[in-house]
């Protein structure tokens, strides 16, 4: 390729923070480069995008294409450092004040309640217990007991194991995780890869962020598994960018369980190869959808790809990938372990195993929760310590900004795939939000609908106008207003290219629905 | 004197060897409105609706470029599916049972126009327009207080100017600058959500970026938001007639290549020239040359009056 750059020059320190992370030179390093000039030089300059592009051979209008989609990364100048202060609906209902531009959930509604609860079972037993920063603790705890039984058995055999477990995605679509395993062990293309999704990004949502801070070696063994399992070579772990503490203990964990041999080359002695390479976003929700995020990875904007075809087929660089959310990992090492009819025993029928709760907003105890699926939204709010603020409750977020409110007279519900799915609602992200009868719904509703108009990548009509108008509509109020917001709501479901769009609408109908929303 | 064959005397050639057939290409079976249709494997949902003379609107769709399917106004529905599924990129499966104009697929279509149309200027879109009405679209119903994405015209050079306040973001132009035609990369997609946007690197004006002129971003644009400054100048100042405008197919007198020019003239005057997308030489696209290298036909006649019309009637 011929590139033209422009007249700017790169500054001696903008050189230097691109040349360290250029690394082969691929576009695929554009992201980490990207982030190595914002962190050191406080924003990304034409002089420096024009070095990218050469070292990287990337036309520049691409590479400010790139770094104008994500939320991290400053186009003019600023400090090197800036603080951020959330103004989404966990904290606003605590009187954060509105930002300009608006700041997205940090992850850390937790906060509120000092110190944040824990409530552990099969999965967080090791948070809190063991130290994260020391591989012999991790062992200590149990760890890579799992990897070792899975060398013994096999890949077929765990792959069995874990379609038997009957285990469920938990990154919100409930996909059988065994499936997923399955079609990529059986595809045809030697270069396959793992994907760890702990892009974690939805409003209300920190589980993931408690497991990677409080226990990251479980997080690489169970993506080694993984490999071992589909026969990859290559897995990589997309980090959301708000969380550096996350990023900073996994990278440790990685170069420990390196330099300890039960990852990278020959791993346990018993030839296998399998490394990681950890990704940071940077800014943009839209990168925890699976196609956006290899899009990311890859260097490109974090544009959702049309499916089909489906990761399994073609995904991270074209090849067959699997794709799990962390938590959705982190089982498999108990599925192996005690085997996959043993874990299916646990919860209901469908919903097999225990599941994350993230707690917050007008709870007594904000926190993650880990409780068999089948406890009921009340049993898990009494587990909390019940409603706090008012102590009257007006309504119940469940599943985060993409999920749906559910009224007092429901808190009954199972919480279960299926027992959310028969009152109209989903698991989502696992987010149970509390609002008591002080809360105004409709500032609420309005963030939400902002938020999903910040976050929409704007490829596709109907999110990227849609959402604009949804939150137009839902401003200017009235009885007229109500149809039109219902049928762009439906147009959103129903033509929307990724879940971004097609859930945008889904908490303020559920709010109307139940009519929560008092106009 | 060896025994090889001297070089003169030609050797006597074998039978050519036969062109194997091409790989017959499976059919598929396919129902759409009821109708039952077999496709060649590979096809696409908008040509076997095509196939069948079902006219499926389309906006960022064209047949020299990969399609995007981002406008999303050639939504169908697919018996089975959640949601409804793009015809211009969505491959025929077997079995597959397609409703083209059920309830569904009308709102999503109708939506998709309004959201448009209550947000950039089209009135330089004849195919939008047409589909507004013929879907019955009402884009005032969202008020006049809509956010809309109007913004001062950029003329930065003499060829071309660039209204993106009528620009739908269907990515054709960057498709066509980059990896379906041009290979030069002087635009891409920037921003995110509503504020995403074509530019150049920072959003220098073109004079600075990389762009060579070849003109084949507007070529493609559906909407007039890519325009020829001569269209631009006439249409400012109310002259653009395209009713009373000849089309005349000529070939490039510039190189060997010999690209299809179809030369647009109103009054005798050369208005603009494209190229016809079946061309196989040129699949709509050129280069500045053939684009925009026809002042000279004008200078030489300037002077003289009145005008010698340059091409036929
Ligand atoms: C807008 C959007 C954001 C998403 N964000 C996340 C995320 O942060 N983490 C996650 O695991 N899955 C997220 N997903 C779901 C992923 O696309 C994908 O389904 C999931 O990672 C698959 O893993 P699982 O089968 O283990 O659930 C998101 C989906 C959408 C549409
Ligand atoms: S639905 Fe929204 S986020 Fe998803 S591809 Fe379309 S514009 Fe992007
Ligand atoms: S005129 Fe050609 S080079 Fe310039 S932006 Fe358009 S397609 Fe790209
Ligand atoms: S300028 Fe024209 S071709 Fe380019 S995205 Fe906009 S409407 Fe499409
Ligand atoms: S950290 Fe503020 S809403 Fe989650
Ligand atoms: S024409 Fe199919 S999505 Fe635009």
């Amino acid at each position: 390729m011929d590139l033209r750059l422009g007249a700017e020059q790169p500054t001696e320190e903008e050189r230097s923070a691109v040349d360290g992370e250029v690394g082969s030179g691929e576009r695929h390093r554009l992201l980490p480069v990207l982030h190595a000039l914002q962190s050191r030089i406080g924003w990304i300059s034409p002089g420096a995008v024009n070095h990218v592009a050469a070292r990287l051979m990337i036309p520049p209008a691409e590479v400010f294409g790139v770094a104008s989609f994500y939320g991290m990364f400053s186009l003019e100048p600023r400090p090197a450092r800036a603080a951020q202060v959330c103004d989404d609906i966990a904290c606003l209902i605590q009187g954060a004040a509105p930002q300009h531009p608006h700041v997205g959930c940090l992850g850390l509604c937790d906060r509120w309640g000092q110190p944040p609860a824990l409530h552990a079972g099969r999965l967080l037993y090791r948070v809190g217990k063991a130290d994260p920063a020391s591989l012999r603790d991790y062992i200590r705890h149990a760890g890579y007991k799992a990897l070792a039984k899975a060398l013994e058995m096999g890949p077929d055999s765990v792959i069995r194991e874990v379609l038997a477990s009957k285990l469920l995605g938990r990154g919100g679509a409930a996909f059988p995780a065994g499936k997923k395993w399955q079609a990529v062990r059986a595809s045809a293309s030697p270069t396959r890869y793992v994907v760890c999704n702990a892009d974690e990004s939805e409003p209300g949502t920190f589980k993931d962020r408690v497991v990677m801070e409080g226990d990251p070696f479980a997080v690489i063994e169970s993506m080694t598994i993984a490999g071992f399992a589909i026969g990859a070579e290559c897995g990589y772990l997309y980090v959301r960018g708000e969380y550096p503490l996350a990023a900073e203990r996994l990278t440790h964990a990685i170069h420990e369980a390196r330099a300890h041999g039960v990852l990278g080359g020959n791993i346990l002695g018993r030839g296998l190869s399998f490394d990681i390479e950890l990704r940071r976003g940077a800014g943009a929700y839209i990168c925890g959808e699976e196609t956006a995020l290899f899009n990311s990875i890859e260097g490109y904007r974090g544009e959702p790809r049309n499916k089909p075809p489906y990761p399994t087929e073609a995904g991270l660089f074209g090849q067959p990938t699997l794709v799990n959310n962390v938590e959705t990992l982190i089982n498999v090492p108990g599925i192996v372990l005690d085997g996959g009819a043993a874990y299916a025993a646990i919860g209901t029928a469908y919903s097999t195993g225990t599941k994350l709760y993230c707690l917050s907003g007008h709870v007594a105890r904000s926190g993650v929760y880990e409780a068999v699926f089948g406890a009921t939204l009340r049993e898990l709010i009494e587990m909390a310590g019940g409603v706090a603020g008012s102590g009257r409750l007006q309504a119940v977020l469940l599943g985060g900004a993409a999920g749906a409110f559910v009224s007092p007279q429901e808190l009954d519900t199972p919480l279960t795939f299926e027992g959310t799915r028969a009152i109209g609602a989903s698991l989502g992200s696992a987010v149970v939000m509390l609002f008591d009868d002080t809360v105004d719904l409709k500032k609420i509703l309005l963030r939400i609908a902002a938020f999903f108009r910040e976050e929409s990548c704007g490829q596709c009509v109907p999110c990227r106008i849609g959402t604009v108008r949804q939150e137009e509509l839902l401003d200017r109020g009235g009885q007229d207003a109500i149809p039109i917001l219902r049928e762009v709501g439906q147009a959103m479901r129903d033509a929307s290219i990724c879940g971004l769009g097609q859930t945008a609408s889904s908490a303020i109908e559920s709010a109307l629905n139940r009519g929560l929303l008092h106009e | 004197m060896s025994d090889s064959p001297s070089p003169l005397i030609p050797i006597p050639r074998g039978p050519l060897p036969a062109i194997p057939p091409p790989p017959e290409r499976r059919l598929v079976r396919i129902a759409i409105d009821g109708q039952a249709v077999s496709v060649p494997e590979g096809a696409t949902l908008l040509e076997a609706a095509r196939g069948i003379g079902i006219d499926t609107p389309t906006l960022c769709y064209l047949e020299n470029l990969t399609p995007v399917n981002v406008c999303r106004v050639c939504v169908v529905e697919l018996e089975g599916s959640r949601t409804l599924v793009p015809a211009c990129s969505r491959k025929v499966e077997p079995g597959m049972s397609i409703h083209t104009d059920s309830e569904r697929v009308r709102l999503s279509r109708r939506l998709v126009l309004e959201l448009l149309a209550s947000s950039v200027d089209l009135s330089a879109a004849p195919a939008a327009q047409a589909y507004l009405e013929r879907y019955a679209a009402h884009p005032e119903r969202f008020g006049p207080a809509a956010s809309t994405a109007a913004q001062p015209v950029k003329i930065d050079n003499s060829l071309y100017v660039r209204d993106y306040g009528k620009c739908i973001l269907c990515y054709k132009c960057v498709e066509a600058c980059g990896v379906d035609a041009q290979n030069t990369f002087a635009i891409a997609v920037a921003g995110r959500g509503f504020e995403a946007h074509i530019s150049t690197e920072y959003g220098v004006p073109l004079p600075e970026s990389a762009c060579v002129y070849c003109g084949n971003c507007i070529g493609v644009c559906p909407t007039g938001a890519l325009m020829f400054k001569s269209e631009f100048d006439m249409r400012q100042a109310r002259v653009w007639d395209e009713s009373s405008q000849t089309q005349t197919d000529t070939i490039c007198p510039y190189c060997g290549v010999g690209c299809t020019l179809t030369v647009h003239a109103q009054d005798g005057r050369i208005v603009k020239v494209t190229s016809p997308l079946d061309q196989p030489v040129t699949n709509g696209h050129l280069c500045i040359k053939g684009r925009f290298g026809w002042q000279f036909v004008e200078t030489i006649t300037s002077d003289t009056s009145p005008p010698t019309p340059r091409v036929a009637p």
